[in-house]
C-alpha cells in the first residue's frame, strides 16, 4: 500500500482550476490529491500532466481561498477511489461521495476507481429483460430493458423530473418482485428544491430505503458537476455488480454537466469545438454512459436514465447530439404537447429505444409487440404528414384516408400518449389494438392477415370502459 | 532496441528523453506494465509519443523502450472468428469482465499445419507454403509479402504455435528469414498486390434499396452517412451478416459495447446464406468502444484494413464495416490537439482529408501477389453532428467513395428503414455493374432502376404540387404515379433487418419482386388510361400483398412468382369485366 505524501510550500501557481507545483515526490499521472488550503478545507482534485521537476494539478473543486504560499498538496500515490461497502442504500452523499445526511461514514470494504473500467465488450451480456415502467409511450412503443442508457431529452420547464420519477417508483419486471432493485439518484447542479421533491416522491412510495442520492447542488462550485456522476456511477457498480442489484440510476441535469464540461475547457485554454464545448465530449460522456450493461457471470445490471434539457429546446444542440450518438435511444419530450396538456408530452416519433428489438415480441413481451408499435409509428408518421398538408390547404382539402389519419392522430396522442394512471403493457397494447381500429384495415400494411384477422377486424365490442380506470399496478 | 525515459506525460501523450535512435512510427513498450505505444514526432533528444492505453500511474523516470518495428499486428490463422481491442490484441478468450491497460495476452493457438512447399522451392512474397486444417476461409500460410527466396526447410504436417517458426527461407541476398504460420505486418503500411483490377461485379449485400439502386462494387468503397439513431449500425451488421463477401472485417470505432456483445451473439447462431456455416466463422470483431482509449481508436481503423488485406491476399473477398469513422476522424483531432498542431475546419487536423483518402484508397480490387483475384470492400459509418452533411468528415468523405447512402431521420422516425434517401444516395458503378445482373438473367435491370428513381423523383415533386391544389385535384395518371412510389416504398424498398424472412433478400428474389411491381404499375397505367380511376386501383386487394411482398414472398417462395404474376392479371382483368358490365348498364 502506498503511503500518503503531504508537500508544503510546493505551489507555484494558480490559474483557474490548475494548480502549478514543484514535483517534490514520486507523483505519478492521475495522482489523487487533497489541496488544502490554509483555512483547512481539502479540495480533491488530481494530476494530470507532470514533468521531472514540475506538476499540473487539476483542482477538481472550487479554488476561491486557495493562495501560494499557505496550500499544501497531500498526494495519495493511487487515482481517485471511492470507498465502498454496504448499507449505501438510504443514504444521501454529495459530489464526492461523502455522506451528508448526518449518519455514519460508509464502512470501507472495497475501493474503486471513481473513473470506472471499460466493460470488456467481450464480457457484455445483452441487455434483454423488458422493464414495465407503466408509461404506454415508453412501453408499448421504445420499450426500455435492463441494462440500457436510456435518456429524456426535454426542454426547460417540462415534467421530466416528474415522469422519471414515476419510473424511478414503478419501474419493475414483469411477473417479478421489485426484489433486488434499487435507485441511484444522482442531482448534478440542481435546485434543492427537485432533490427534494424527489426525496419526497421515494419516500412517500416507501422506495426511499431502496435509493441512494448523490447531490451536487446549483449553487455549488460547477467544476464538482464532473465528479458526481462519477462518484455515483461507481456506488451504482459497487451495488450492481458486487452486491448484485438491479439498479435504476437517474441523473438529473446532463446539461449542467456539460456545461461544467465546457467551462473547464476553456479555463484549460483547450481549442474548443462546436459551440464552444471541448472536442473530447463525445468521449468523456461515453466514459459515463458506457458504464450501463450487464456483465456475463455477475449478478446485477445497471440501467441509466438520464435527464438533459435541450439548450434553445435544439435536439441538434452537442449535448442532445453527442448524447444521443452514445446512448440506446431517447425519450423526447415536447412542448407542444405539453401545452396541449398532454402528460407525459412524450414526441412518439423522434423517440426510440434501439434495445427494444432485443427485449420485446415472442419470448419476451407479447409476440404481436413489435408489429403493433411498428404500426403505430407508421400510422402515427402519416398523421403528422397529413397535418403538415391540413395546415396548409385545411382539412376539407384532404382525401377522405388522410382525414381518417388526422383522427387517428389526436387519439393517438389524447389517449395513449396522455395518460394519468400507470397501464400494464396488456392495457398498453389494448389501447393500441383499438386505436387501429380508427383506421381502414387496407392501410394497415404492417400487420399479417393473421393479425388482422385477430385484433381488427373484429366485431365493433361494446363502449370499453375508460382503460384509465380500474388500471392498477400489477 | 533502443531505451528513453519519460521527461513529461499528460493525459496519452508523453514526450521522452532518447538515448538511443528511434524511428519515426516505431512501435513502443512504455513503463513497468508495457503499455503500447508509437512514436509521433522526434525532435533532437526528445521523442513525442502516444500511448494506446490508459496512462494512469506513469512518471519522469520511467522507462520507454523500442521495438525496433513499426506499429504492427500479428495476422494469422488465429483470427477469424474472434474479437480484439484496436491493436489486435483478444479480448475473447481473457475472461475478464473489465477493460485493463497492459490486459490482453499474447494470443498463441495451436494449428494443424500442412505444408504445400518442400525443401529447396523457390518462394515469393505472398506466396501460401501451407494451409491450416479445419479451417473454413483464411486456411492460406501467407509468406510476407517482401520476403523471396528458396525454401531451406519446412515442418511435416502437425500441430504447431501459430507463432512457431515452420519454415524457413534462404533470402535472395543470402539472409535467413524463419517464418511461421502468422506474421506482423505494419498496420499504416498497405500491403502490396500485384496489380490493382478495376470493378467488375457488385458485392450484392442482400438488401434491395442497395443492390437494386446504389450497389457497391467488389472491392468498391461506400459511405453510410446519418445522424443518430437513422439505422447505421443495423444496416452496417445487416451487410456483415448477409453480404457474400468471404471474410467480414467488422470494426467498431468508438461505438457502442452492446454493439459488439449483440454482433458476438448473434453471429455464432446465424447461418451463412450460401455457406451453412455459422457466420462467425467468417467474421472478425476489432472493437475500440467508446469507452476505450482515444489514440488505440485511432489506430482501430489501420487495424482493421490490414486484418482486411491480409484475407484479400489469400485470393479471398473481404468486407471491411467501419463503424464509424467519424469517431476515428474525432480521435485524430483530439491527438492533434494534443500535439499543440494548427487546427483546421471544425478544429480537424489539415491533414484529415489526406488521411480519409488514404484510408479509402485502401479498398480494392487486385491480382494478389499469389496471382488470385481478391478484394477489399470498405463501407464507413459517418456519423455528423446534428446530421449535418455538410461538415468536414462527411463532405470529405464525399469525395472519396463511389457509392453513397445517405440516411434520412424522416425515414427513420417513420420507421421506414432502411431509412436511405434514393434522391440523396448515389451510385457511380452502375454500368459497369449492370453487365452481373445481365449474366444473372436479369437485363432489365438498369431500366427498372432508372424507372424506379424516376417515380421517386416524380414522387416528390407531385407531393409539393398536391400541397398547393390538393391531392384530389392532381390528374389520374399523376395520382397513379404517387400510388406507384408508395407502392415501391413500402413494398420494395423497406426492408426489415429483423424479420427472418425478409431480412435477406437474394437477388433472385430482388429481381421477381422488381418484376411483380412493374407489372403492376404497368397494368394500372394501362387500366387509367382506359379509364379506371385510381381510387379503383388504391382499393385492390392484390395491392395489400404487393406492399408487404417482402414478408409474404420469401426465398422460400419464389417457385410461387407465376402464380402471383397471374393473379394480378387476373386482378386487373376483374377491374375490366366489371367496368365493362357497368358502362353496359
Ligand atoms: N434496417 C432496419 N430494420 C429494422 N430496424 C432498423 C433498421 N435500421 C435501423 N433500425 C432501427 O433503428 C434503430 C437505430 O439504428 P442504429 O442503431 O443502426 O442507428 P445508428 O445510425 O447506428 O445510430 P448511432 O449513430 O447513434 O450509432 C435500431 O435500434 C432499430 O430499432
Ligand atoms: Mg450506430
Amino acid at each position: 500500500m502506498h503511503a500518503d505524501i503531504m508537500l508544503n510550500h510546493a505551489v507555484t501557481g494558480l490559474e483557474g482550476p490548475l494548480l502549478f507545483a514543484r514535483r517534490e515526490a514520486n507523483v505519478s499521472l492521475n495522482d489523487a490529491v487533497e489541496v488544502i488550503g490554509s483555512e483547512g478545507r481539502a479540495r480533491v482534485g488530481r494530476v494530470s500532466a507532470l514533468d521531472e521537476e514540475t506538476m499540473v494539478i487539476e483542482v477538481l473543486e472550487s479554488t476561491t481561498g486557495l493562495n501560494l504560499d499557505g496550500t499544501r498538496i497531500r498526494i495519495r500515490q493511487r487515482p481517485l477511489e471511492m470507498s465502498l461497502g454496504p448499507n449505501l442504500l438510504g443514504r444521501v452523499f454529495n459530489s464526492v461521495g461523502q455522506p451528508i445526511d448526518g449518519g455514519p461514514p460508509v464502512p470501507a470494504r472495497q475501493r474503486r476507481r471513481v473513473d470506472g473500467m471499460a466493460i470488456n465488450p467481450a464480457a457484455r451480456d445483452l441487455p434483454r429483460d423488458f422493464i414495465e415502467t407503466t408509461v404506454s409511450t415508453i412501453d408499448l412503443m421504445n420499450s426500455l430493458v435492463r441494462g440500457q442508457k436510456l435518456p429524456l431529452f426535454s426542454c426547460g420547464g417540462l415534467p421530466h423530473d416528474r415522469l422519471a420519477t414515476q419510473i424511478a417508483q414503478r419501474a419493475r419486471l414483469r411477473g417479478a418482485e421489485t426484489g433486488e432493485f434499487c435507485v441511484v439518484f444522482v442531482g448534478i447542479g440542481v435546485p434543492y428544491d427537485i432533490a427534494e421533491n424527489f426525496r419526497y416522491a421515494m419516500e412517500k412510495s416507501g422506495a426511499l430505503a431502496h435509493t441512494a442520492m448523490f447531490l451536487n447542488h446549483a449553487d455549488e462550485p460547477s467544476t464538482q458537476r464532473l465528479l458526481t456522476p462519477r462518484f455515483a456511477l461507481t456506488a451504482a457498480e459497487y451495488l450492481a455488480f458486487v452486491e448484485g442489484r438491479h439498479v435504476l440510476v437517474v441523473m438529473t441535469d446532463m446539461t449542467n454537466y456539460c456545461e461544467a464540461l465546457r467551462e473547464v475547457s476553456a479555463s484549460h485554454g483547450e481549442i474548443p469545438s462546436r459551440k464552444g464545448y471541448p472536442g473530447y465530449m463525445y468521449s468523456d460522456l461515453a466514459s459515463i454512459f458506457e458504464r450501463a450493461g450487464c456483465i456475463k457471470g455477475l449478478p446485477g445490471t445497471l440501467t441509466q436514465l438520464p435527464i438533459l434539457t435541450m439548450p434553445g429546446d435544439d435536439i441538434g444542440h452537442p449535448i442532445p447530439d453527442l448524447t444521443g450518438y452514445i446512448t440506446e435511444g431517447q425519450i423526447v419530450l415536447g412542448r407542444e404537447l405539453d401545452r396541449k396538456g398532454v402528460y407525459p408530452p412524450v414526441e412518439v416519433l423522434p423517440s426510440l429505444s434501439r434495445l427494444m428489438d432485443a427485449g420485446t415480441g415472442k419470448g419476451y413481451t407479447h409476440a404481436d409487440h413489435p408489429a403493433l408499435s411498428n404500426q403505430l409509428f407508421a400510422c402515427y408518421a402519416r398523421a403528422s404528414r397529413a397535418r403538415v398538408l391540413a395546415s396548409v390547404m385545411g382539412v376539407d382539402g384532404l382525401p377522405e384516408t388522410d382525414r381518417r389519419f388526422l383522427e387517428f392522430g389526436d387519439a393517438f396522442e389524447e389517449r395513449l400518449v396522455s395518460q394519468e394512471q400507470p397501464r400494464t403493457l396488456e392495457q398498453s397494447m389494448a389501447l393500441g389494438w383499438e386505436l387501429l381500429r380508427l383506421l381502414p384495415a387496407s392501410e394497415l400494411t404492417r400487420l399479417s392477415a393473421d393479425q388482422l384477422a385477430r385484433y381488427i377486424e373484429i366485431e365493433p365490442e361494446p363502449v370499453e370502459p375508460d382503460p384509465e380506470t380500474g388500471a392498477g399496478v400489477g | 532496441m533502443s531505451r528513453a525515459r519519460i521527461q513529461w506525460i499528460g493525459g496519452p501523450v508523453l514526450k521522452a528523453r532518447v538515448s538511443e535512435p528511434f524511428q519515426i512510427h516505431e512501435a513502443l513498450a512504455v513503463g513497468e506494465q508495457r503499455l503500447l505505444g508509437e512514436v509521433i514526432q522526434l525532435s533532437g533528444d526528445l521523442l513525442t509519443a502516444q500511448v494506446y492505453e490508459d496512462t494512469t500511474g506513469l512518471k519522469p523516470g520511467d522507462p520507454v523502450i523500442g521495438t525496433g518495428l513499426p506499429l504492427s499486428v500479428a495476422l494469422g490463422p488465429g483470427i477469424l472468428g474472434h474479437i480484439f481491442d484496436g491493436l489486435l490484441r483478444p479480448l475473447g478468450d481473457v475472461g475478464e469482465h473489465w477493460f485493463r491497460p497492459g490486459l490482453a495476452a499474447a494470443r498463441s493457438n495451436e494449428f494443424e499445419f500442412e505444408p504445400r512447399l518442400a525443401e529447396g522451392d523457390e518462394v515469393r512474397g505472398g506466396q501460401v507454403f501451407g494451409e491450416v486444417a479445419g479451417l473454413g476461409p483464411g486456411r492460406a500460410c501467407l509468406v510476407p509479402p517482401l520476403i523471396a527466396g528458396r525454401v531451406r526447410s519446412i515442418r511435416p504436417p502437425g500441430t504447431y504455435a501459430e507463432d512457431a517458426t515452420v519454415l524457413v527461407v534462404e533470402g535472395e541476398d543470402g539472409a535467413e528469414h524463419a517464418l511461421a504460420m502468422q506474421h506482423d505486418w505494419p498496420v499504416r503500411r498497405p500491403r502490396p498486390a500485384a496489380e490493382r483490377l478495376s470493378a467488375d461485379a457488385p458485392m450484392v449485400t442482400g438488401q434491395r434499396i442497395l443492390d437494386t439502386l446504389f450497389p457497391v462494387a467488389r472491392g468498391g468503397r461506400a459511405a453510410l452517412p446519418g445522424g443518430f439513431g437513422t439505422g447505421k449500425t443495423v444496416l452496417q451488421e445487416s451487410l456483415a451478416k448477409w453480404c457474400d463477401a468471404d471474410v467480414i472485417v467488422y470494426v467498431g470505432c468508438g461505438e457502442r459495447g452492446n454493439e459488439m456483445a449483440d454482433v458476438l451473439n448473434e453471429f455464432p447462431e446465424l447461418e451463412d446464406p450460401r455457406t451453412g456455416r455459422p457466420l462467425m466463422e467468417r467474421t472478425v470483431i476489432i472493437a475500440n468502444t467508446s469507452n476505450m482509449p482515444v489514440a488505440a481508436r485511432e489506430a482501430s481503423i489501420y487495424t482493421a484494413i490490414t486484418v482486411a488485406e491480409y484475407f484479400r491476399d489469400q485470393g479471398l473477398h473481404v468486407a471491411l464495416m467501419a463503424d464509424s469513422t467519424s469517431r476515428w476522424a474525432e480521435a485524430l483531432r483530439e491527438v492533434s490537439g494534443r500535439l499543440g498542431e494548427l487546427p483546421g475546419e471544425s478544429g480537424y487536423p489539415a491533414y484529415l482529408a489526406s488521411r480519409l483518402a488514404d484510408f479509402y484508397e485502401r479498398a480494392s480490387r487486385v491480382r494478389t501477389l499469389n496471382g488470385e483475384e481478391g478484394s477489399v470492400t470498405v463501407i464507413g459509418a459517418v456519423s455528423p453532428p446534428a446530421g449535418d452533411f455538410s461538415e468536414p468528415v462527411t463532405s470529405h468523405t464525399k469525395r472519396y467513395v463511389r457509392s453513397f447512402w445517405a440516411l434520412d431521420r424522416g425515414r427513420a422516425q417513420a420507421r421506414s428503414y432502411p431509412a436511405i434517401h434514393p434522391l440523396k444516395s448515389y451510385a457511380e458503378d452502375v454500368d459497369t455493374l449492370a453487365r452481373w445482373w445481365q449474366l444473372q438473367g436479369n437485363s432489365e435491370w438498369k431500366d427498372y432502376r432508372r424507372r424506379l428513381l424516376g417515380l421517386l423523383e416524380t414522387q416528390a415533386r407531385l407531393e409539393r404540387m398536391a400541397r398547393i391544389v390538393g391531392k384530389d385535384s392532381l390528374p389520374a395518371e399523376q395520382q397513379l404515379s404517387l400510388l406507384a412510389a408508395d407502392l415501391m416504398n413500402e413494398g420494395f424498398l423497406r426492408q426489415s433487418a429483423f424479420s427472418e424472412v425478409d431480412r435477406f433478400c437474394s437477388p433472385k428474389r430482388q429481381t421477381a419482386m422488381l418484376r411483380l411491381m412493374m407489372q403492376f404499375i404497368d397494368l394500372a397505367g394501362e387500366a387509367v388510361e382506359r379509364g379506371v380511376s385510381p381510387a379503383e386501383i388504391a382499393a385492390m386487394p392484390i395491392l395489400r400483398t404487393l406492399q408487404r411482398l417482402g414478408e409474404e414472398f420469401g426465398e422460400a417462395d419464389l417457385d410461387s412468382k407465376p402464380q402471383l404474376a397471374a393473379r394480378i392479371g387476373e386482378a386487373f382483368h376483374a377491374l375490366h369485366v366489371a367496368e365493362e358490365n357497368a358502362d353496359a348498364r
